[in-house]
């Protein structure tokens, strides 16, 4: 129990340090640290598959390629546009809702009891692989269908289009 | 975990550390001489008998260099990058089985730091891991060229890990298991994985070429249009850390290779030699066949670096994403297909 405070102060300490540093490339580091913050609980949890992904695609993949377009940019202060004040009263009214619904649905939660597993290896490959090709077949081949169509629709934005360069 | 088990477990930790920093010493000493060979010429020969205490004097020359941190770099992540690159080269080695398990006495010695059920996938983590040491020690330079470096190393990496992860799945369809020691298990005798899956293999041996950052994919290092890549500001032990670490992980991926797809410490007529000299020095003949079949591609390594020319980096990019990506898909349908029909 410990170790789970632990790791859960160092993952809201470093979710925090990622929206106060003032360098986008900081930003991303600290998103990362962040990352493998998760990773550690779904290990204390005993999921190992859904740790060892988590911390290929995000930590691995996903931040890669942030980090790569935030270098590309080049982003540092000196090209940073000035906020209009419209910008940012929005930007604070958005917010403060956010919060107050953040809030209010915290209140809503029924403080429950801790749920136990029936089956403690259910985080381990072969039980999870077995879950979701019995129980779960359908919903899984749907999101698989999803991705796939999000996959061309990027190959779709990415290529020229041939009108437009003739 | 009694007592007597971590002292083994950390006592193995510390041989297999001490042999991945010893071969990539003498991976730099082979390198050279290699070249040499290859060119021509004699390669380094004046440090001790043939040249061989020359990665010593390498290394005192690395450490006794003068420390160089540019004015503009940003200080901290500038020292940040090599650690990585350093650390996630030398973590690898933590889930490979170097041998069967050794019995003496009654204590059973296994060979291998950590039998987790994810192995394959813990070695894709730390490969994954391994590019923020490029690219952290590449932009936190401030150097157009270390940046130019480091993001080609980026958008390598991710586009060969996507061929190789598919080259591991057709794999798995054959294996059943992501556990290393049982994969290792799997191919007893001469059964060896690269009989089942040799395009697999030779898919991910490319993918382990472009992984490392080893010639004729070592675009982020390419000298003839970045000046040195991403370590062109980097001087003493801190350049010295980011080539240390493209030899470890030669030889990491070389262990893997070797693991997923040679037989790892298998070898035929294992039996046959077990029961005639007894199993424990049956178990050592394996760990030592394991390292000469990991010499063998370090040398392969070597060999074609020497021998075929940098691609460019169109070419690379077109080379991962329109040939290897799809001859992997077709794999992964072809050894489905094949299982299918045979388990029927």
């Amino acid at each position: 129990m410990n170790t789970f405070y632990f790791i859960a102060f160092l993952s809201v300490f470093f979710s925090i340090l990622v929206i106060s540093a003032k360098n986008p490339v900081h930003s991303i580091l600290y998103l990362i640290l962040t990352f493998f913050t998760f990773t550690i609980h779904y290990i204390l949890l005993n999921a190992q598959f859904l740790a060892i992904v988590n911390f290929i695609v995000y930590m691995g993949a996903i931040l890669v390629l942030f980090l790569y377009t935030l270098m590309l940019m080049n982003l540092n202060k000196d090209s940073e546009q000035p906020k209009s004040s419209l910008v940012k009263i929005a930007a604070v009214i958005g917010g403060g809702c956010f919060l107050i619904t953040i809030i209010a649905a915290v209140k809503a939660l029924a403080p429950s009891d801790y749920v136990v597993l029936k089956d403690t290896n259910l985080g381990l490959v072969k039980n999870l692989g077995k879950t979701l090709f019995n129980e779960y077949l359908l919903p899984f081949e749907v999101s698989s269908v999803l991705l796939l169509s999000a996959m061309v629709g990027a190959v779709l934005l990415a290529t020229k289009d041939p009108k437009a360069t003739a | 975990m009694e007592l007597a088990d971590i002292i083994v477990k950390f006592i193995l930790v510390v041989i297999i550390f001490a042999i991945s920093l010893v071969v990539a010493m003498y991976s730099t000493y082979a390198e050279r001489k290699l070249a040499a060979f290859f060119q021509d010429r004699v390669g380094p020969n004046r440090a001790g008998p043939w040249g061989i205490l020359q990665p010593l004097a390498d290394g005192g020359k690395m450490f006794l260099k003068e420390e160089i941190i540019p004015t503009n770099a940003s200080g901290f992540l500038f020292i940040v990058g090599p650690s990585l690159a350093i650390m996630t080269a030398c973590i690898g080695s933590a889930v490979i089985p170097w041998g069967q398990k050794l019995v003496i006495g009654a204590h059973v010695i296994d060979l291998q730091v950590a039998d987790i059920n994810v192995g394959i996938l813990y070695i894709f983590g730390v490969v994954s891991l391994g590019v923020y040491g490029i690219m952290i020690g590449g932009w936190a330079s401030n150097n157009k060229y270390s940046l130019l470096g480091a993001i080609r190393a980026a958008s390598q990496n991710i586009s060969y890990e996507i061929s190789m992860g598919l080259s591991i799945i057709a794999l798995l369809l054959v294996t059943g298991t992501l556990s290393l020691r049982e994969i290792a298990e799997q191919q007893h005798g001469w059964h060896w994985n690269v009989l089942y899956q040799p395009v697999g293999f030779i898919l991910f041996l490319i993918c382990a070429f472009a992984e490392t950052n080893r010639s004729p994919f070592d675009l982020p290092e390419c000298e003839t249009e970045l000046v040195g890549g991403y370590h062109t500001e980097y001087s003493s032990m801190k350049l010295g850390f980011y080539l240390f670490a493209e030899y470890i992980n030669m030889f990491i991926s070389s262990a893997v290779m070797v693991t997923l797809y040679w037989g790892a410490y298998n070898y035929p007529f294992m039996d046959t030699v077990a029961a005639s000299v007894g199993p424990n020095a049956a178990v050592i003949l394996g760990v030592v066949l394991m390292f000469a079949k990991i010499f063998l591609f370090i040398f392969f390594f070597m060999w074609v670096r020497w021998t075929i020319p940098r691609f460019r980096y169109d070419q690379l990019m077109d080379l991962g994403w329109k040939t290897l990506i799809p001859l992997a898909i077709a794999n992964i349908v072809v050894t489905g297909i094949v299982i299918t029909l045979i388990n029927r």
